[in-house]
């Protein structure tokens, strides 16, 4: 009987008239407003760093050794008489690159896995669900520099260690979407029908498990900026003397005394791009979530 | 409930054997030989033969990984190459440390997000709702290292109030520990209340609609009666079970905590292990790390069974 629904008609996760009511409802939120023009921000900062009026990140002025902010320099100067404003302007670029590129790797990595072991069920499911589990096991950030550690300190390193740690969330998320939306009457009917597995997951089950996944990897690239400014703070992230806000606080910490500034802009930068992308994810969850619609 | 246990228990092997396969699997992502990097800087032949036996280098990997978890399972992580200790009695030494870090973090965090999500939920939609959301989002976002290093600049170095960093055991001058400890603590309690905060609040406006709450006000008890005796209560099992998840973030959080503040623990220990290249100690501790987190998380279960008895015939 269900064979006669057409299966497409009723596929379409966020159909145009809910489209619609998802973006008035996220364009009349306050919060999620700000989470956007923080993150548009520092996206637009990053992007157009090499062309910013600044001088180099890396160019030293002894003579400008830790000199408090002025016109010359509006953030001030490091411990070697570097441009702060410089610097956090390209370490801007450090850091949403890590963001998105480990959200990416987690992404690309869990999503497959997890939609397959909801598709398939039974043993692959066993396998991958025990497999999620011994990565949850471990604290996100004690797995990071773990892998850091026997990869090598590197911003790439870094990115490959916090996506795979992030991975296992979206291995989860994939999961449940999908064997929810097996259980739904269209997924029935394309089965009925008799469309292939490929056809099926492309089709039917990726569309649909796409909005919470989007919601998911803004909330965990403001998770990523802020691993990877930790691992940065260790010493396991970018390397010296290419710019990022985590070492710029590893070195601002000697210098409290003599160079507060040191310490106070990189982490108010961390701090309002995090909450950038939270209040986004947050933003973004309430104007997807159907049971509000 | 000893039956609940027991299949917890059982169903938590796969993944401990998979936590094993892990942490023995990242000694082959180093670039080269690991016995090489293993043997340190000095490379003694001596001690790179005795590796290569005691590892069975020279046999297939699935014989190496049996003979290193046939050695974990005794006890015996390995030696750590800087202090010539073996990890699991390194790792024993630090723990204390931590845990007192970590209590001390818990209760700041506990003294700060209950209450503050018990208000948010009651006065929903007002402007102190507001203010509370805000503030447990900031926490949510501000990285906590730097939250520590401010504090650092303003409490010590402008103020002098307590002390930038050291350790004092407990058990040689508690007052003088706990002075020490205040700070990081306070850091690392900041975020966990913003956890905190967020899950009593969302538990507590769930319990407010429920029947017994308005039979409760009904009967004519004092609003301060129902709102602790009856709905706190019960948005307490929820939050209950999260307090036991946060063990993990605790850990992590204890990594940079441990090092601004320069506290010898098993935080301080990770990160010095890291830059030392001590290699059997990093394994040592992503495993005792992984396990306990799965012991919590038994734990977290068996909290939930007790606290909310509807389930524990299921």
């Amino acid at each position: 009987m269900t064979a006669v629904v057409d299966p497409q008609a009723v596929a379409d996760p966020l159909p145009p008239r809910r489209r619609n009511r998802a973006w008035e409802k996220f364009r009349r939120s306050p919060s999620a407003l700000l989470g956007g023009v923080l993150v548009l921000f520092f996206l637009i900062v990053a992007i157009l760093a090499p062309v910013l009026p600044v001088p180099g990140p890396a160019e030293t002025d002894w003579s400008m050794v830790r000199k408090p902010p002025s016109w010359a320099h509006p953030f001030g100067t490091d411990e070697i008489g570097r441009d702060m404003l410089s610097r956090m302007i390209w370490g801007a670029q450090a850091s949403l690159l890590a963001g998105v590129v480990s959200v990416m790797i987690a992404v690309l990595l869990g999503v497959p896995l997890g939609m397959l072991a909801g598709y398939l069920r039974g043993w692959t499911d066993a396998v991958i669900s025990r497999f999620t589990e011994a990565l949850l096991a471990a604290p996100f950030l004690i797995l990071a520099i773990a892998l850091a550690a026997f990869l090598g300190p590197s911003l790439t390193n870094a990115m490959i260690a916090i996506g795979l740690s992030a991975m296992p969330i979206f291995v989860r998320l994939a999961r449940a979407q999908t064997l929810a939306v097996m259980t739904e009457d269209y997924v029935e009917s394309a089965r009925a029908v008799g469309i292939g597995h490929l056809g099926m997951i492309g089709r039917y089950i990726l569309p649909n498990i796409i909005p919470p996944i989007i919601v998911q990897g803004t909330l965990t690239i403001a998770t990523a900026i802020i691993a990877e400014a930790s691992l940065s703070f260790l010493g396991l992230g970018q390397q010296p003397p290419a710019p990022s806000w985590g070492a710029m606080l590893n070195i601002a910490k000697n210098f409290l005394e003599q160079a507060p500034w040191m310490a106070l802009y990189p982490g108010v930068a961390i701090f309002l791009v995090v909450l950038g992308f939270n209040l986004l994810g947050d933003g973004l969850r309430d104007a997807l979530d159907p049971r509000d619609s | 409930m000893l039956a609940f246990l027991a299949r917890r228990i059982l169903i938590a092997i796969p993944t401990v054997i998979l936590i094993s396969i892990f942490v023995f699997g990242l000694q082959h992502l180093l670039p080269g030989d690991p016995i090489l990097v293993m043997a340190g800087e000095e490379r003694d032949p001596e001690v790179i033969a005795a590796l290569r036996e005691k590892y069975r280098f020279n046999d297939p990997i699935p014989v190496q990984y049996l003979a290193w978890a046939g050695n974990a399972l005794q006890g015996d992580l390995g030696i750590s190459l800087r202090t010539q200790q073996p990890v699991l009695e390194l790792i024993g030494e630090k723990l204390p440390v931590t845990i007192q870090l970590a209590v001390m973090a818990l209760i700041i965090a506990i003294l700060i997000g209950i209450p503050a999500g018990v208000l948010s939920a009651y006065k929903k939609g007002t402007w102190i709702d507001w203010v509370a959301n805000i503030v447990a989002l900031s926490g949510l976002s501000v990285p906590n290292f730097w939250l520590g290093i401010m504090l650092i600049l303003l409490v010590s170095v402008k103020l002098g109030w307590l002390p930038a960093s050291g350790y004092m055991p407990l058990t040689e001058d508690p007052l003088q520990s706990i002075r020490t400890m205040l700070m990081p603590a306070f850091v690392l309690g900041t975020a966990i209340a913003a956890t905190l905060m967020r899950h009593t609040r969302s538990a507590m406006l769930s319990v407010l609609k429920s029947d017994y709450v308005r039979t409760a006000r009904a009967k004519g008890l004092k609003e301060r009666v129902v709102l602790i005796k009856h709905a706190l209560r019960n948005a307490l099992v929820p939050v209950v079970t999260v307090i036991t998840l946060l063990f993990g973030e605790l850990l992590a959080g204890a990594v940079l905590t441990e090092q601004i503040f320069t506290i010898p623990g098993f935080g301080k220990l990770v990160v010095d292990a890291v830059f030392n290249r001590d290699y059997a100690v990093v394994q040592g501790i992503v495993l005792c790390t992984g396990i306990a987190f799965i012991f919590m998380n038994i734990l977290a279960d068996a909290a939930y069974r007790i606290l909310n008895p509807r389930m524990s015939d299921r």
